[in-house]
């Protein structure tokens, strides 16, 4: 119920755990001085709301088959899986400091064959929403209310197989799926717009057979709106354009493309400290 | 004579009977790739993905994580060549328990040409960690290998052909996963072969008898993890290999084989297959002799290695 006292604080509740979240991302990249900073913190809104009231799951058992499931299909903002994972309890937030390194599980990019909670392997861009298509697909089959979540980059979407996977998810009428793009309009090249429009973003899906709606990635409410709808619509896929700001929270690296791929050094983990409002380290 | 294809389409039907969890994939190719037979019996478990491979593997990963046994099928190049980092990324990487059967590998799909002609996938298949790689012989074998697919979890990669073949392995024939097969015994030479080519060599070995060659036939039905005992075996016990793959030579069977007897075994060797070269157009049987993958090329190659194993 919107405008209730108890949405009210369930949105504060999301929005002081995104912070949260967003001081730990800082902190494993400041660790592992390697990853992608600018495209975690860009869509850790979106997943804060996704494992911490949306979807359906169990940490204790990663395996659970009513689960909903989430794919990371821009499989670089890893860290911010991991991160909202950990926080959920599918393992020690002490993992985290082993970002990347050898041995570690939590790998570069998502691996399903270490990381508890972890659905598949991504990282190589495009593949996920196939992915996506052929989990909801197999619920399906056996008649399970899972809802499947994908979320994709908006640069991912120059990949051509995300639109061979946009149209077979409206062929199939794939209703238990929603795609969420985050759309930060930057790309390690520079804008998305400049290095190969994908714009309008909204409207190809549209035109693809999909029920869309377009928000502000970074307002909780409108997020939490956007999912809970999307659960209603039938034999339709839901893509939700979100409207994103790369390496939001943190200003020095707001809005640009150099830290797309790069870990805070010890100066700007300070300062992304301080801008989250987290003093100590 | 029956094609591994038509073979293919018989077993995976029963399948479909014996696993609910088996499901279907085709890339609009399902009256070629004879997956349209299990189409028909289990329509809600058959998903035609269109002109579209790439997604079509994608979607494959994601039924198999949802508990799902897929079988993907549409022409070999197609599969191992257009949707190759698909399966790399999404299918071996994760070890997903997803079977890749193209039907129309090798240059005996014909007067389609070069542009369908898959030469190179068994190497690049091959090359990928985690990946279980078959090309049956005959109809009796593809039941088998298939079958053999739908028992073991991971990612496989089945080869299967266009044309009638003569069958080589008697109907009850067991097929065992990663397991050689010693055709016919010999102790002057071996030919290790795989696919349509088994059946070449045996002829092949016919034919050497009367020139008073005792020839080994090897048949390597999983070309990866490859049985290594019956490889070392054939060179230590009779000192030169022939190797026949409707393949190219770089990377297929003929690599394997050269791969593991050059670190154990060192013989005289010699491999058929094409040479570094795209297929063309021409009927099957035409092209069989213009590529040197007929029996007599056999012989010749026989010759060759004795020569050097004696000389």
């Amino acid at each position: 119920m919107k405008g209730t006292v108890l949405e009210k604080e369930k949105i504060e509740f999301l929005e002081e755990k995104a912070r949260t979240l967003r001081v730990s991302i800082v902190k494993t990249l400041h660790k592992s001085q390697s990853g992608h900073t600018g495209g975690s913190l860009s869509a850790i809104d979106m997943i804060t709301a996704l494992y911490f009231h949306i979807m359906r799951h169990d940490p204790e058992n990663p395996q659970w088959e009513e689960r909903d499931r989430f794919i990371l299909s821009k499989g670089h903002a890893a860290p911010a899986q991991y991160v909202a994972l950990a926080e959920a309890g599918y393992f020690p937030k002490e993992d985290l400091m082993m970002l990347r390194r050898l041995g570690s599980h939590l790998q570069g990019h998502p691996d399903s064959k270490g990381t508890p909670g972890v659905e598949v392997c991504t990282g190589s861009l495009g593949q996920g929403l196939s992915m996506a298509n052929g989990m909801a697909l197999g619920l399906r089959l056996d008649k399970r209310n899972s809802r499947v979540y994908a979320l994709l980059g908006d640069g991912e979407l120059q990949e051509g197989q995300v639109w061979e996977a946009a149209m077979a998810s409206a062929h199939y009428r794939i209703d238990n799926l929603c795609a969420l793009v985050d759309a930060n309009a930057l790309q390690i090249d520079g804008e998305v717009e400049r290095v190969m429009n994908v714009g309008p973003i909204g409207d190809k899906f549209k035109s693809f057979g999909w029920n869309v709606t377009e928000i502000d990635g970074h307002d909780m409410e409108a997020i939490i709106k956007a999912l809970e709808s999307a659960k209603l619509v039938k034999e339709k896929p839901t893509a939700i354009v979100a409207r994103t700001v790369k390496g939001k929270g943190v200003p020095r690296f707001e809005h640009k493309a150099s830290y797309h791929g790069v870990a805070p050094n010890d100066e700007e983990l300070s300062e992304a400290l301080l801008c989250l409002g987290c003093i100590e380290d | 004579m029956k094609a591994t294809r038509d073979a293919y389409g018989e077993i995976l039907a029963e399948l479909g009977a014996t696993y609910r969890d088996v499901v279907v994939l085709d890339a609009d190719l399902s009256g070629s790739t004879k997956t349209a037979v299990f189409a028909k019996k289990f329509p809600d478990r058959f998903f035609n993905m269109g002109i579209a491979e790439a997604n079509m593997v994608g979607t494959a990963t994601g039924l198999a994580a949802a508990g799902k046994i897929p079988f993907v099928s549409t022409f070999a190049i197609f599969a191992a060549g257009r949707a190759w980092e698909q399966i790399r990324q999404s299918v071996a990487y994760p070890k997903a328990n997803v079977k890749i059967v193209p039907t129309h590998g090798g240059v005996t799909v014909g007067e389609d040409g070069g542009s369908h002609q898959s030469v190179e996938d068994i190497a690049i298949m091959r090359a990928i960690p985690n990946m279980t790689v078959i090309v049956p012989a005959d109809a009796v074998e593809t039941r088998g290998a298939v079958a053999a697919a739908a028992a073991h979890k991971g990612p496989f990669y089945i080869r299967l052909g266009r044309n009638k073949v003569p069958a080589v392995f008697e109907e009850g024939h067991e097929f065992v996963l990663g397991k050689g097969n010693e055709l016919s015994p010999g102790t002057d030479m071996t030919f290790i072969t795989t696919g349509i080519m088994t059946a070449q060599a045996l002829r092949a070995a016919v034919a050497l008898e009367k020139e008073g060659i005792s020839a080994r036939v090897v048949h390597i039905g999983t070309i990866k993890p490859l049985d290594q005992e019956i490889v070392v075996k054939a060179a230590r016990e009779t000192g030169a290999i022939v190797t026949a793959e409707e393949h190219s030579v770089i990377g297929g069977l003929g690599s394997a084989v050269s791969e593991l007897l050059a670190e154990t075994k060192p013989v005289p060797m010699k491999r058929v297959g094409i040479h570094d070269r795209f297929g063309t157009s021409g009927k099957a049987e035409e092209l069989i002799k213009y590529f040197g993958l007929t029996p007599d090329d056999l012989v010749e190659a026989a010759r060759e290695v004795m020569e050097r194993k004696l000389g």
